[in-house]
């Protein structure tokens, strides 16, 4: 799954140490999903959608 | 919560984790080997080390269980693959193994040691995997 996390998260000058502050996991697990190669769970992305204050669909990107 | 303190919780788990690890191990030692070099095959006593060591194994598990759900959701993902790997791998080892003994292809019995081994071996192998897959 496509996700905009590394730009907003660069928008937001955090690193992904802060972000990963910020919702509860690890900073591999930020890694992880930043590169696609982890998928978030739901209560996850929508942690992650509040902290950026956009919707899920903003932010993450179904690849069909 | 915050991350300082799931962190902390994670790092107390797994210190409780190899508490219970630690105790489980040298209790098996002292079932294994008291009844020959400590209390000399006294029956007693031989069923209380078993059943300190069958105590100290569920402590371990249930360790094992918080310790797991303690984790991040990548971590958890990362050791259902390790653990399903290393399941697979014991019953699918553990049958070859024994079916090599009770055929008589092997010309020693077939131990359970060898099998565990087998199993964490293949567990470490499945957390590295893993690890290096997410990175």
């Amino acid at each position: 799954m496509k996700n905009r996390l590394k730009v907003l998260r660069a928008e937001m000058n955090m690193t992904q140490a802060d972000l990963a502050n910020e919702v509860l996991v690890s900073r591999q697990t930020i890694n992880a999903i930043e590169k696609g190669k982890f998928d978030p769970s739901l209560p996850l992305a929508f942690k992650i959608s509040r902290l950026f204050k956009l919707s899920i669909e903003e932010i993450f990107e179904d690849e069909v | 919560m915050k991350n300082q303190d799931w962190k902390t919780k994670i790092n107390t788990n797994t210190k409780v984790l190899g508490f219970w690890t630690a105790a489980w191990t040298l209790s098996m030692a002292l079932a294994t080997f008291g009844p020959r070099y400590i209390w000399e095959d006294n029956l007693v006593l031989t069923i209380l080390g078993i059943a300190l060591n069958a105590a100290f194994g569920i402590g371990m598990i249930l360790a094992n269980i918080r310790h797991l759900r303690g984790l991040d959701e990548l971590q958890q993902k990362i050791q259902l693959e390790a653990m399903g790997v290393a399941l697979g791998v014991g019953i699918v080892g553990g049958l070859s193994y024994s079916l090599l003994d009770t055929t008589n292809v092997i010309s020693g019995d077939a131990e359970i040691s060898f099998l565990v081994i087998i199993i964490a071996l293949t567990y470490l192998v499945g957390i590295f995997i893993g690890l290096k897959k997410y990175k």
